[in-house]
């Protein structure tokens, strides 16, 4: 539970037992002392984390336990109350170009009129930069980042069309297309037809396979150890954050879930989805 | 109502005749600047729209008030020409501007909601406005004829000098738009990946709100500003209903827009007395009127026809394999089954099969008569016709293949198949129906005509229906 375990943790498995602050560069994505609050509740508190290069790491932990609100804040999209987040050793802004984000289905309106291809088409905004149009690379670009996630098929449709698990699929690939070094990705395997599930694990493996980091908020415990090598199991604050075959045990989940990972206590979850 | 009166004298048709085709060089003007102004706004709009914040244009319309009225009154005092329309734009702006940031400090430092804010805004920058313009008007020496204008819109009162401003500023718009098309549209799309992506999400929606200001003071002459908010969203509203596609959206939304100006300057010109912005606001909700009932994609009348056919088809269908399985059970009743005969069956059998009334059955067997596939014979026995069985025997068919596929690919329980069965297998058409053989008898499910997988009796459906 304290500071100094998991600084430890992250420690252990950072690059050859060597802290962060000896090889900054070779932390992908490094937070430290993280705190975020909406209305002055805090909601993620203290996080101190170094998620070590080309790992699939997942973020655990019930509902409310600030696991979105951690990749937000670390994207500069929610403010913090206090800590910093460096990518590669630079603060996230100097290195934004490193960092791909997957956000929440739900985070978009589905009816907007554009077509599969445009929106994964945004994922080369950064290289094309301010006022220049999409042109014939972009678009090559996006034609490949969704032949990854098997839609290609789908490239000229309008997005009203899709099917939740296609969504899931675009916005995938319109992070493919970012051709980032660190990717965070907030529930890709939320409400997604089996088919799916498995694009977006090989999609997580092909990332894996080229030195990808793979940062996935991530809500199935059962299937933690099967996609994933690291896992951060996190309720406001880390309570243990490692390989999964270490930190992935009994004692931290009922440490993490409070001793309500049982029926009642997913049925009552579950009850919370639907009324929130 | 102008051209019915008998009393319409050669000068008047001629009045007409030269205002229609832009003769006289003021109104060619003044037309030109009034749809120039209309694709701007359509143009905007469409982006104020997909940013659902169509009420922010509003709220904004009616702050510029305040600032009419002072620079009015500023102008007057030092005795400048007090009708300048670069000074009333400018300070329209101010308070315009204003009371844009007062709504934003408001949602940001409370909890009150966005609504909220605008409703604060709105109504206290106009109240504001009205007092304001209530003591210019009465400063000495002022000439407050024509500010009036500003409030209900009057193109007429447009100048040859005013006109510079007016177009100069919808072609900066317009090229604004054109040139930060992809920044705009991933803001009101994502704005948290347009963020991610290194641009200033922040910036744009100021760059967004700075056009929609800017649009709204250079169209307060023309619709004013009580309207003018409607010469915003009503184009691009329309435009949805047309296309799924944001480029084509804002061009529509440009043409629908120049229309309504053009029509709105036009009869400002032909009667003085007629508040053009009211005409504009009316002529572009008659697009928005005929966009919401008629557009193919998205327009409530072709979405109605749509869902009619299909009812159609699927009650169509249902009766065709109603008496089709009637048929089939006769056989297995018979004794030894070698193939279904057509033969008649009764109407009493073919309303327990379904959970239709009298009334609805008798209607579609009507209409299946009509179609040629079957005969109503006396004493309510129905046969079907040769084109009728085949049909039959081709939809129940569909209907079990479905079936077959469901339960063996899908994992769904058979007692519940038939429901789920029917709610697909009345789209599927020839190639899909081809892919569904392929897969069953990949898997070695392939039957000719397979027989149902769930038991047929009027007792058993009562039964499932009580299940699901």
């Amino acid at each position: 539970m304290s500071a100094a375990l998991h600084r430890l943790a992250g420690h252990d498995s950072g690059s050859d037992g060597k802290g962060p602050e000896d090889h900054p560069h070779g932390v992908p994505l490094a937070v430290h002392d993280l705190t975020v609050a909406y209305h002055r509740k805090p909601v993620v508190w203290d996080v101190d984390l170094n998620f070590p290069e080309g790992r699939l790491v997942a973020i655990v932990g019930p509902n409310g336990a600030g696991k979105s609100t951690l990749l937000k804040a670390c994207l500069d999209l929610i403010p913090r109350a206090s800590g910093e987040v460096r990518v590669y050793g630079k603060p996230y802004r100097e290195n934004r170009g490193l960092v791909g984000y997957v956000p929440q289905r739900e985070s978009v309106d589905w009816d907007f009129p554009v077509s599969v291809l445009d929106v994964v088409a945004m994922g080369t905004y950064r290289r094309l930069g301010w006022l220049r149009r999409v042109g014939g690379t972009q678009r090559r670009e996006a034609m490949e980042a969704l032949r990854k996630t098997g839609i290609e098929h789908l490239a000229g449709r309008q997005i009203s069309q899709l099917s939740g698990g296609q969504q899931q699929r675009v916005f995938l690939a319109r992070a493919l297309a970012q051709d980032a070094r660190v990717y965070l990705m907030d529930e890709p395997f939320a409400a997604v037809d089996a088919a799916t599930e498995r694009a977006v694990v090989d999609v997580l493996r092909g990332l894996n396979e080229r030195g990808r980091t793979c940062v996935v908020v991530h809500h199935d415990l059962a299937s933690v150890p099967r996609y994933f090598d690291w896992v951060v199991l996190l309720n406001m604050r880390v309570v243990a954050a490692g390989p999964v075959d270490e930190v992935f045990t009994p004692e931290n989940l009922e440490k993490t879930y409070g001793g309500q990972l049982n029926l009642l206590g997913e049925a009552a979850r579950a009850l919370q989805n639907v009324e929130s | 109502m102008w051209s019915h009166d008998p009393q319409v004298s050669a000068g008047e048709l001629s009045l007409l005749w030269e205002v229609l085709t832009l003769r006289t060089h003021n109104t060619r003007l003044v037309v030109l600047a009034t749809s120039l102004l209309g694709a701007a706004s359509g143009v905007v709009g469409s982006f104020l729209l997909l940013r659902k914040r169509a009420l922010m244009g509003d709220a904004l319309a009616h702050a510029t008030l305040p600032g009419l009225g002072i620079a009015f009154g500023v102008m007057t005092y030092f005795g400048m020409n007090a009708r300048s329309l670069p000074g009333l734009l400018s300070g329209a702006v101010v308070t315009g501007v204003l009371g844009l940031l007062l709504m934003l400090a408001i949602t940001r430092t409370t909890r009150l909601g966005d609504d909220v804010a605008m409703a604060i805004v709105l109504s206290v920058f106009f109240g504001f406005g009205v007092a304001v313009m209530g003591v210019v008007k009465a400063l000495p020496g002022a000439a407050a004829a024509g500010l009036d204008a500003f409030l209900y819109g009057r193109p007429a009162s447009m100048l040859a000098g005013d006109l510079v401003w007016i177009g100069g500023g919808a072609a900066l718009v317009l090229v604004a738009v054109f040139l930060l098309f992809k920044e705009l549209a991933a803001l009101c799309f994502d704005e948290a990946f347009l963020e991610a992506q290194g641009f200033s999400s922040w910036w744009m929606d100021v760059v967004l709100l700075a056009l929609v200001a800017l649009v709204t003071v250079i169209g307060l002459q023309a619709v004013g500003l009580v309207l003018v908010i409607a010469y915003l969203i009503i184009p691009a509203a329309a435009a949805r209903f047309w296309t799924q596609s944001l480029p084509r959206m804002t061009l529509v939304a440009a043409a629908v827009g120049a229309a309504s100006g053009w029509a709105g300057a036009t009869a400002s010109a032909l009667l003085p007395r007629m508040p053009a912005g009211a005409v504009i606001v009316l002529v572009a909700s008659g697009f928005f009127a005929v966009s919401l009932l008629m557009a193919p994609a998205r327009g409530l009348l072709p979405r109605l026809w749509r869902a009619r056919v299909l009812r159609q088809r699927v009650r169509h269908q249902h009766v065709l394999r109603a008496v089709y399985e009637i048929l089939e059970q006769a056989v297995r009743k018979d004794g030894p089954a070698q193939g279904v005969a057509n033969r008649s069956c009764s109407f009493a059998d073919l309303l327990v099969k379904r959970s239709w009334t009298p009334r609805q059955l008798r209607r579609i067997l009507a209409r299946e008569a009509g179609q040629g596939h079957l005969q109503r014979r006396s004493g309510g026995e129905v046969r079907l016709s040769e084109a009728g069985f085949g049909e039959a025997a081709r939809v129940t068919r569909n209907h079990r293949l479905w079936e077959a596929y469901l339960v063996t690919h899908a994992d769904i329980a058979p007692s519940h198949v038939d429901r789920d069965a029917d709610m697909v297998e009345h789209i599927l058409d020839a190639e899909m129906v081809a892919r569904l053989e392929e897969t069953l008898r990949a898997g070695q499910a392939w039957v000719p005509l397979p027989p149902s997988p769930h038991p047929m009796g009027p007792a058993d459906r009562d039964r499932r229906d009580k299940d699901s």
